[in-house]
């Protein structure tokens, strides 16, 4: 095959504007990679045919591993022999996504030896993706990652990748060690992660405070959520600061709060700490004057999903307020007692939010062992869809009296 | 008697072995295939021991078909050379 570029008028259009393209990097990496050639061949075709060429594999992996690497084949392997295989291997990122420039370029050594030298950092799993290579350079790939310290990710029925935001690291909001806890909890279930024995698959993800900057909220089948639970910390002095400087305190903070539980006469702010929501606006809007309280912890929600078998769920809240300390003994126990359930009653395929829709909350609460509290609702403003068995049966009996 | 990992893993491999080409199993519908089989005599833990074992010496290998599966080492249909 020539060193010439295939030409691909279609992808083309994806190069103009004045944001990146993917077209521009698969391009760029072309010159060194005859992979990426006839990836850009085959694209181009599809774009013109308007039909998919990927075939997937779903045995391709490393020794011992049941997940990480995802099989690719084309369905064109004659026209284009380079991509006749494209795996993708999802690499375990580093907590808070930080690295240095020297572990950067070691993988992407690595990866223009072993692979086409594309990747996407990161995967909206949070893991470093690696697009493209043949099963035989599964494991050199494998084995060379390991001597710098990275190891792949999940993929299949398993724990995901768990991922946090950069927390404390680099935001004073974070209400606890967003990274500590992720690296943790990874440790922590490495079985897990490599050895899929779910129904299907099981993330976490961690924000340091409601901000949600990982989207724990609406992608993570356990959303570990920053939260404080005393009062809101008022600098009053950068409050005058802020309005002497021309912010309208009333339209773009007081006015915006969801509980309405704010006031500003005009000289100082009061909030209403009891009916707080802790949405994070006021104290977006007012970074330097306002702050999380110092009773610091995370509240656990469990259950979202993207729509597959079932349409899209929110997770909701399970434990309002846990003090996220190491080694989170509580959290972990609780965890594996939801694991076992949903691994003895969860149907194939079936997410945990979907098993405790199927099943109901009273129930699953139940056969987890964890009291319903109040704080257990399915959106704001709700009322709690947990079932005080105790209540009703207090009501029958009442019924049973009058009636005889 | 308790069961040991090896005489687990040798009837979880007889049931992969069988059972391919027919039906996939995940590793839940192998234990449980297991706590059945030999009621009071083996437990989770061991299952997991056996999986484990399965995996590691390459005599099954975990497959993706929308879930997780144990299969037997084999070339699938999608596979180019
Ligand atoms: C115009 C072409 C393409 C579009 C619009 C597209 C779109 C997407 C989207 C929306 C996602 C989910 C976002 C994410 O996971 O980060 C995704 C994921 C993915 N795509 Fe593509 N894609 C394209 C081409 C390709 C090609 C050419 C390959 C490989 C040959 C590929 C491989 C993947 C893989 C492996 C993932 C999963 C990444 C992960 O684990 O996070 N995609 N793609
Ligand atoms: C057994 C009797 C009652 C039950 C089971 C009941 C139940 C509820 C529930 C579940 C809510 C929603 C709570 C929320 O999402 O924040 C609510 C709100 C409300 N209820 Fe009742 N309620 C009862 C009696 C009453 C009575 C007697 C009054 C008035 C005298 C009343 C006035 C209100 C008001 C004003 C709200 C809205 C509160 C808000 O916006 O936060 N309720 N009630
Ligand atoms: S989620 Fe909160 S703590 Fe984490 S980075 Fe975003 S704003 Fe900061
Ligand atoms: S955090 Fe949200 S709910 Fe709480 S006072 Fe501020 S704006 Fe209101």
């Amino acid at each position: 095959m020539s060193d010439a570029l295939p030409k691909t008028p279609k992808l083309d259009e994806l190069e103009k504007g004045k944001w990146p393209s993917f077209v521009t990097e698969i391009k760029m990496a072309a010159k060194k990679s005859p992979m990426c050639r006839d990836l850009l061949g085959q694209l181009e075709q599809s774009y013109e045919e308007k039909i998919g060429y990927w075939k997937h594999g779903g045995i391709v992996g490393v020794m011992g591993y049941g997940g990480g690497v995802i099989g690719r084949y084309s369905d064109l392997p004659e026209k284009y022999p380079n991509i006749s295989h494209f795996h993708t291997m999802r690499i375990n990122q580093p907590a808070g996504w930080f690295y240095n420039t020297d572990a950067l370029r070691k993988i992407c050594d690595i990866w223009e030896e072993h692979g086409s030298g594309i990747t996407n950092m990161h995967g909206s799993t949070g893991d470093i993706i690696l697009l493209g290579t043949t099963t035989d350079e599964l494991e050199p790939t494998f084995s060379e990652l390991q001597k710098i310290d990275f190891d792949i990710g999940g993929s299949g029925s398993d724990v995901r990748t768990p991922s946090c935001c950069c927390g404390m690291a680099r935001c004073e909001w974070s209400c606890y060690d967003t990274m500590k806890a992720c690296y943790d909890l990874t440790q922590a279930y490495q079985d897990e992660i490599h050895r899929p024995a779910f129904p299907y698959k099981f993330k976490f993800k961690f924000s340091g405070c409601p901000n949600d900057c990982v989207a724990s909220m609406a992608r993570a089948d356990m959303s570990i959520i920053g939260i404080w639970r005393d009062d809101i910390q008022v600098d009053r002095a950068a409050v005058t600061e802020y309005a002497k400087n021309g912010m309208d305190i009333k339209a773009d903070v007081v006015d915006n709060c969801p509980a309405r539980c704010m006031d500003w006469d005009g000289k100082e702010i009061h909030i209403d700490n009891q009916f707080c929501r802790r949405c994070m606006h006021c104290i977006n809007v007012m970074p330097k004057a306002l702050a999380p309280g110092k009773d610091r912890g995370a509240a656990i929600l469990l259950g979202s999903k993207a729509p597959i078998i079932e349409g899209a769920l929110l997770s909701s809240v399970l434990i309002p307020f846990y003090k996220m300390e190491p080694p989170y003994e509580e959290l972990k126990d609780l965890l594996e007692r939801i694991w076992d359930l949903w691994c003895e009653e969860g149907k194939n395929r079936e997410r945990v939010g979907e098993f405790i829709q199927r099943v109901g909350m009273g129930n699953f609460l139940e056969a987890i062992e964890l009291e319903p509290v109040p704080e257990m609702i399915a959106h704001p403003r709700e009322n709690p869809y947990v079932f005080y068995e105790e209540y009703f049966e207090e009501d029958e009996g009442e019924e049973e009296e009058s009636e005889s | 008697m308790a069961k040991t990992v090896d005489e687990i893993a040798d009837a979880m491999y007889k049931l992969v072995k069988d059972a391919f080409g027919i039906k996939k199993l995940k590793p839940m519908d192998l234990t449980k295939a297991m706590m059945e089989l030999y009621e009071g005599e083996v437990d989770k833990k061991t299952c997991k021991a056996a999986i484990k074992q399965l995996i590691d010496s390459g005599k099954c290998v975990y497959t993706y078909f929308g879930g997780s599966y144990v299969e037997i080492p084999h070339k699938e249909g999608s596979a180019n050379e």
